[in-house]
């Protein structure tokens, strides 16, 4: 699973690092860090929505408050 | 508000615009022979002895502006017909000698070149004479001059000599692109290769960013810029152009910093390789001292290689206030991240002939990187951001820098280095008086500019450099 979250200005500015670093935690702490690949972009031409974030394509907007909730249901739901 | 600081760089942005306006239209070529007309009109000449040699000289800049000699691999070119000849006769000694007794002059001269006629008014001897300028220091009444070319004068690496029709000529082998002659002739005769078209087709040939995305990656120097708009606006006229998204070169900066300050502390030793002119300097004048650059590419290369492993199908074009950076986007180590390089003042063209007004667009966002990447642009940023990068680090090194602001402070520190007498351990060598933002690429050069760029650094989201690299890990 490839989950691409977004690090332009836009996103950082609305906690990207934050969702990076949460997720990098749930990752391992959930020990997936060999079925999650977990990777950065500059822009995802959808900053209104911000924080981006992509799975496998696929659009979530995601904030430092529901990365968790955004975690259980999506990435470790479907693994 | 004044957009640039001589007539010259606005004579040069005229052509730009020009040939941009025409390449968006796809009409360049058709009509290319009709831009000096259209930028001299009429029979009245404005700048030279007649409209003919004005138009003469444009064509040549519209050369330049469409990339100039590719048999000459220097981005730096002369236009010979557009070099004035300035009086180069070195020390001279004018009207305002007063013939005065105390002879100050005659007796500083170790070379015994000074005589005086019945009047007691003084003469150079030029066999004599080596132009060390100190009568001239001690003239009471600043009756002796130095006539020397201004290109001269801003070379400080001796590059420039002049040919035998009288013209300025640059050796390739010495230049180290820098520009500071660019920004220095009044004629505007020595001048850097635009690449404008090559952005341009990029942009066009992405069909909205469809078929791969542009990526404009912006110095940290931009906040020094532009001045009569919001930075917001000027990251907002980025996207306008056709730009995909823009990225700080600054976050490029503190991966560098990062990496620098770890390099330091196993080698003990270190120059700076952010500035190419810098670097340039070292491959030619002080070979011996190669081994020592920081083998880091520079903080351009760095994040055009980032964006790149992101996004495999980028194309990165570098924005900055440099023009040695166009040559150093030619090297082999650099060329597959970066596909072209602009400098403000063609990004101020390339909006024109867009017909944008930034001033009057919304104000998008830029921040990437931390206060340490963004104070790259200004003389000593990058000391303290090495510092701080082994302060961040837990690396148990205390960096003792030489700061050098320009490339005649550059020179010193390397000449003590290949003595061994050097009492530092790392070099920051920036060609530019007052670093990035005193380069030749800029707009407007002032001495707000430093505060300007420091009031950016603290005005960045990331305030550790750890905080704005941690994504990578």
């Amino acid at each position: 699973m490839k989950v691409t979250v977004c690090i332009g200005s836009s996103c950082h500015i609305k906690g990207s690092r934050q969702v990076v670093e949460q997720l990098q935690y749930l990752i391992s702490e959930n020990g997936l860090g060999d079925k999650v690949e977990l990777g950065g972009t500059f822009c995802m031409g959808k900053c209104q929505q911000g924080v981006c974030v992509t799975i496998d394509g696929e659009f979530f907007s995601v904030s430092p408050e529901t990365v968790e909730t955004f975690f259980n249901d999506n990435i470790k739901a479907k693994l | 508000m004044r957009k640039f600081d001589t007539k010259v760089q606005y004579l040069k942005y005229k052509v730009l615009r020009e040939v941009a306006n025409r390449a968006w239209n796809d009409t360049l070529l058709p009509t290319l022979f009709d831009i000096p007309k259209a930028i001299v009109p009429g029979k009245t000449s404005t700048m030279r002895c007649c409209v003919y040699k004005e138009r003469a000289i444009l064509g040549e800049r519209v050369k330049i502006a469409m990339g100039g000699n590719k048999e000459n691999p220097n981005v730096i070119e002369v236009i010979d017909i557009a070099c004035d000849e300035c009086p180069a006769a070195g020390y001279e000694v004018t009207d305002s000698c007063r013939g005065c007794l105390a002879h100050r002059c005659e007796d500083v001269c170790k070379r015994g070149a000074i005589s005086f006629d019945h009047n007691h008014v003084a003469h150079i001897d030029k066999s004599k004479c080596v132009e060390c300028g100190q009568c001239a220091k001690v003239c009471p009444y600043s009756a002796i001059i130095n006539r020397k070319r201004p290109c001269q004068i801003a070379c400080k690496v001796k590059a420039i000599s002049i040919n035998e029709e009288n013209a300025a000529a640059i050796d390739n082998n010495k230049c180290i692109q820098c520009g500071a002659c660019v920004y220095q002739c009044p004629f505007g005769a020595i001048t850097d290769k635009s690449y404008i078209l090559n952005v341009i087709d990029m942009i066009k040939k992405s069909e909205n960013n469809q078929k791969y995305k542009v990526y404009a990656v912006v110095a940290p120097s931009i906040s020094s810029q532009f001045n009569y708009a919001k930075l917001g606006q000027v990251i907002s006229g980025l996207k306008e152009l056709g730009f995909f998204t823009v990225v700080e070169a600054a976050l490029g900066a503190d991966m560098v910093a990062m990496a620098e300050s770890k390099e330091l502390s196993e080698k003990g030793f270190l120059t700076s390789s952010c500035c190419p002119a810098f670097v340039q300097y070292i491959k030619s004048s002080f070979p011996a001292l190669l081994p020592f650059v920081s083998h880091n590419l520079s903080p351009m290369a760095t994040l055009a290689k980032y964006i790149k492993e992101t996004d495999g199908n980028a194309k990165v074009v570098f924005i900055g206030p440099c023009t040695a950076k166009k040559a150093e986007a030619q090297l082999d180590s650099v060329k597959p991240y970066v596909d072209s390089v602009l400098t403000f003042e063609e990004l101020q063209a390339l909006y024109d002939s867009k017909d944008i007004d930034i001033t009057t667009l919304p104000e998008d966002v830029l921040d990437n990187a931390s206060y340490y990447g963004r104070i790259f642009a200004r003389s000593g940023g990058l000391s303290d951001a090495v510092a701080q990068g082994l302060k961040e680090q837990n690396i148990d090194f205390t960096v003792k820098p030489a700061v050098c602001d320009g490339i005649e402070a550059c020179k010193v520190a390397l000449l003590k280095k290949s003595k061994n007498v050097l009492d530092a351990n790392f070099i920051e060598g920036m060609a530019c008086i007052g670093g990035c933002i005193g380069g030749a690429g800029c707009l407007t050069h002032g001495e707000k500019n430093k505060a300007e760029v420091d009031k950016y650094g603290k005005e960045a989201y990331e305030k550790t450099i750890g905080d704005a690299v941690s994504f990578i890990k």
